[in-house]
Formats: structure tokens, sequence, C-alpha cells
């Protein structure tokens, strides 16, 4: 089950190499998304979309907000 | 949303996944930068005047009202160790007697804006309900500076579309 973070754990991670994934749509990652983040939507994740992330490292989930 | 993502991550193979459960309105929220089309436009943290003079409860009336004058201001926010806002301070309520404390002084409690709040939102706000100025804030209610109407209404008039669209 997936670590719930807070934003002080998130700026750790990401300085220690985590990748950032936002699973809003991407009309919305176009138009604000945390810096670095890359975008998968919800409906998009799948093992070609999975793909373009480092398995190696930590990956962290977000969307708007805690729904 | 992002937990069912995370479920997903984890069912094809990763490993270490972890969830900002506060997610991106949270960010924003703390003032900390974004990337993408809204990031450049003006929103009431960009806007609002980080120079604001404050004040502790504790202070006076007439030194504040002096500190302020100095910095060419006629408003100050009072704040606590933490830079949590308690209250504002405009012209009214500088100009009343240079003993009293700033705790009997200030408006208590005066509503605050998120920084991402776009400025024609903030312009139409300020306008609409008459305020002069508004402390604008992170979630966690620290000041990030102090919003002039005057300011709000200048940028709006440059960007007519920085309204917040609905999610």
């Amino acid at each position: 089950m997936a670590k719930l973070i807070d934003r002080g754990q998130l700026q750790d991670l990401v300085a220690r190499g985590a990748q950032l994934v936002e699973v809003l749509s991407a009309k919305e990652y176009e138009e604000d998304h945390l810096p670095g983040a890359r975008s998968i939507p919800l409906p998009d994740i799948n093992r070609e979309s999975a793909a373009s992330l480092d398995p190696h490292r930590p990956v962290i989930v977000y969307c708007w907000d805690s729904a | 949303m992002a937990p069912r993502a995370a479920a997903r991550l984890e069912l094809l193979g990763f490993t270490d996944v972890s969830h900002y459960k506060a997610g991106k309105l949270d960010w924003m929220a703390a003032g900390l930068p974004t990337e993408g089309e809204n990031a450049a436009r003006p929103r009431a943290g960009t806007v609002a005047r980080k120079d604001v003079p404050v004040c502790s409860l504790t202070d006076r009336v007439g030194d504040v009202r002096d500190r302020a004058r100095a910095a060419r201001w006629d408003a100050a926010v009072a704040v606590d160790p933490n830079r949590i806002v308690l209250g504002l301070l405009r012209a009214g309520e500088l100009a009343k007697d240079a003993d009293m404390l700033i705790e009997q002084a200030m408006r208590p409690g005066p509503s605050t804006f998120r920084p991402y709040v776009p400025i024609k939102e903030m312009a139409d706000y300020m306008t609409g309900h008459k305020l002069e100025s508004s402390p604008v804030t992170t979630s966690d209610g620290k000041l990030v500076g102090l919003l002039l109407k005057s300011d709000a209404v200048k940028e709006a008039e440059g960007c007519p579309d920085c309204v917040r669209k609905m999610i």
C-alpha cells in the first residue's frame, strides 16, 4: 500500500530522486503542475505509460487534493 | 483518484510508491512555484507586497505607525512569532491612540486569501467588497504579503483571462 506523505516529505523525496506523477487530466496538468512532475492521467496508467518511469526510483503520485 | 493511481502502479510492479495526499491544492496554497500555462500569470501571492510592515500583539500603535510611515505604508499586519496572521491594521487602526496595544487596535481575524487565487478574481472580489487591502496567507495561516486593491486591479487589467477554472 502506498505511503501517505506530506509536502515536506515530498520535497525531501524529490531532492533524493523521486519521480513525481500528476494523475489529473492532461489539461489540468498543462495549466499547473508541480515542478518536474510528469503527466500520466489515471485512465492512462498502464504498462506502456508506466514504462516511462524508472522502477528502481521512488514514485510519488498526486492529484488536486485528498480526493 | 491518486490512491487508485498508486494502487495501479503497485500492481504494475512499482515497490516504492507514495501518495502526496494534500495534492496540488496544498502545494499552491503554500505559495510554492508551479510549472505550466498558468505559472507566469499573476496571482494573489505574486502580486501581494511582501514588504508590508508586521508587528506583534504587544507592540504600541504609535511605534507601529511610525515604522509603517517610515516605510511609506499606511497598513501593517499583526502576526505571531511564526508569522501567522492575527490581525490587520489599515489607516484607521493606525490612527488610534499611540499608547494603545496592537491587540486592542487591530481588526482581528481578517479575511485572508490563498496565493494561487487568480488576480482578476481577487480584483473583482476586493472591488465588490470594498476591500482596500487583504492579507495573503499560506494554507497554515502564514503571511505571504498584503495585496492592495489598486495593485490587483492594475494587474487584472493586463490579464483579463486571469480567472480560476473550476476543476
